[in-house]
């Protein structure tokens, strides 16, 4: 099944790695150094300027116990996370199954607007005037010429109600690379398995879905899971743009706001270093979990 | 001569034309019709119904959006506010310009850095996921399993994690106020490597062979034979990385105006309070039709590619 070739002799090997090569160093550099001095700098004391100074675990003894700022940036990522990873996952996933029975050219057109908003820029800036705390914001302002609220609503200042627009706008941006993984993986279905299900007696497409097209798409399922998780758990770039930083009360406040306010602002290393490695913890042990559990659909 | 050849060709335009247009609308006729025995029409019409619905959610920021970078003042402080333009003005855009004219770097300095750091950054990521994408791909050697693994288990931390060591080792290699502090990093981004890869494992290994009995080169089969063949691979990595570049500020590595991108000075103006309301939105819809525009240019090629974007078990 596998179609790769053996390779042994010294010659043909030394091409290959000398392929490699270029890229290996700038990953070793660039991703798998970083995570190594993160792990060894999250023991230390380091504030860029002096030599790093080992202080234990008392990083992460701070993190865990002393640091209420911590615990709510924790538990809003949960949160966000817990919402919009699974929802924006299923989401991704029915909207490309709905999509793919249409004609290949509204399809296509389809594609193009739900993916649009995950396409890089900052289209989500529009949300500060549609969720504007002022009655000029479009939102306030419907609401108050239609009689529902007297007063404005501080969308994006109101602890209440931060987090529910940073999920929607998360949600709205959520149909990214496992979106156009989906697509991808529904249309190489073999064609043949849903004549032979109709045959055998699939009557809606609900079955159809269940018992031949998830089970199809398995390895689609899992890169978009990765794709899920990872974004959802580093959340952090929308909740600036929309609610400031820090945000009032720290209210959608989130582990990697924490992170950068640490590692950028008052530049302390070793402590950042311990937020990125429980980061890093949260999402490879999500991701490996959530791996092993979608193995085990269909089967 | 030269006429009569023009009006043929015309003539058969407008023939595919007619044929193009009596067929759209057959097929979407037939869509609700005539479908397989286990689809019912109403279903088709409720998922018609329904799909609309959610992409008119979905387009109404970016309607709101576009509408308000064509607003006069007075129709952005308008209440209550209307979605849509009623007489639409250039002015947002003008003004754009005039901040830029009245700014100490020029406008085409910014425009320059961001094309520079993207054709580089771009061209470079292709090639360098590519040459190691081909030896993962389709060779088993010593090594060659664990570099794969690591690749996997590297997409599944985003690069926020990395950012404080990143910062170290930037300013450790004297590339701070350089543009190469973003581009040698987003040569390291692994998605590519592994889009290419799951790509490039479709080719048939006889190739290959075929290719080296005949005496080429690793690299001469490489560049002869793998990359014509896996076009799409890499027009899909060439969109991704010009997604993630286009966007990029480098505001933690780079301080000097001069360098900065035009993604920079854009967010730097939208930033600036409510009256500039139409032009943030001239500036949103800049920097969200760019991209776009070359997404739907290379759309059909990125579905291909994300056929084999599966995860291996």
């Amino acid at each position: 099944m596998e179609d790769k070739i053996r390779v042994y002799g010294f010659k043909r090997n030394k091409d290959l790695y000398l392929m490699m090569f270029p890229f290996l160093v700038l990953f070793c550099i660039f991703v798998a150094l970083p995570v190594l001095i993160s792990i060894i700098i999250s023991f230390t004391d380091f504030n860029l300027l002096q030599f790093p100074k080992f202080v234990g675990l008392s990083n992460y003894r701070r993190l865990f116990l002393n640091d209420d700022i911590f615990i709510t940036a924790v538990k809003n990522t949960f949160v966000i996370a817990v919402i919009t990873g699974p929802i924006g996952y299923l989401l991704a996933y029915l909207m490309a199954w709905l999509i793919n029975e249409l004609p290949a050219k509204i399809r296509a057109i389809l594609t193009i607007i739900f993916y649009a908003p995950s396409i890089s820029g900052n289209v989500y800036l529009i949300f500060t005037i549609i969720f504007s705390g002022d009655p000029y914001g479009y939102l306030n302002a419907k609401l108050l010429e239609w009689g529902i609220i007297d007063s404005p609503i501080l969308w994006l200042q109101d602890t209440q109600y931060m987090l529910p627009v940073v999920i929607l706008v998360s949600l709205w941006m959520s149909l990214g690379f496992g979106f156009l993984a989906f697509i991808a993986g529904l249309q190489t279905v073999d064609k043949t398995q849903y004549e032979a299900g109709e045959i055998d007696g699939i009557r809606n497409r609900w079955q159809e879905l269940w018992y031949i097209t998830l089970p199809n798409m398995r390895p689609q399922l899992m890169f978009g899971a990765i794709m899920s998780i990872t974004s959802a758990l580093g959340v952090g770039d929308i909740t600036v743009a929309l609610t400031g930083f820090p945000s009032p009360n720290y209210g959608a406040h989130t582990i990697a706001n924490h992170l950068l306010d640490y590692g950028s602002i008052r530049m302390e290393m070793g402590y950042a270093s311990a937020i990125a490695v429980v980061l890093f913890g949260m999402m490879v042990f999500t991701n490996l979990l959530i791996q092993k559990f979608i193995k085990r659909v269909g089967t | 001569m030269a006429s009569f050849k023009v009006s043929t060709v015309s003539l058969e335009k407008k023939q595919n034309l007619r044929i193009k247009y009596k067929r759209a609308p057959n097929a979407f006729i037939k869509f609700f019709t005539n479908t397989r025995s286990n689809r019912s029409v109403w279903g088709n019409i409720l998922l018609v119904a329904f799909l609309t619905f959610l992409a008119f959610l979905f387009l109404f920021p970016v309607i709101f959006m576009a509408n308000n970078a064509f607003k006069p003042l007075h129709e952005l402080l308008k209440f209550p506010p209307d979605i849509i333009v009623k007489t639409p003005t250039l002015n947002n855009f003008l003004e754009l310009r005039v901040i830029f004219q009245d700014s100490v770097i020029p406008l085409s300095r910014y425009i320059f850095n961001t094309i520079f750091i993207l054709v580089i950054g771009t061209a470079g990521q292709v090639i360098f996921a590519s040459m190691a994408a081909y030896p993962l791909a389709k060779y088993k050697f010593f090594g060659s399993e664990v570099i794969s693994r690591i690749i996997v288990l590297s997409l599944m931390f985003s690069p926020v994690v990395t950012a404080v060591p990143n910062y170290v080792i930037i300013s450790k290699l004297g590339l701070i106020d350089t543009y190469w502090a973003i581009i040698l990093p987003a040569f390291a981004a692994t998605l590519g490597l592994y889009l290419m890869k799951n790509f490039m494992e479709q080719i048939p290994s006889s190739l290959i062979e075929a290719a080296s009995i005949d005496g080429a080169s690793e690299f001469a089969i490489f560049w002869r034979v793998i990359m014509p063949s896996v076009k799409p691979a890499w027009i899909t990595l060439f969109i991704v990385s010009f997604q993630t570049m286009w966007g990029v500020t480098g505001d933690m590595y780079i301080y000097k105006e001069n360098l900065k991108t035009f993604s920079y000075a854009l967010g730097q103006i939208a930033r600036v309070g409510i009256a500039r309301q139409g032009v943030m939105a001239a500036v949103s819809l800049i920097m969200f039709l760019i991209p776009t525009i070359t997404f739907i240019i290379a759309q059909s090629n990125v579905i291909e590619t994300m056929t084999t974007s599966g995860l291996k078990e």
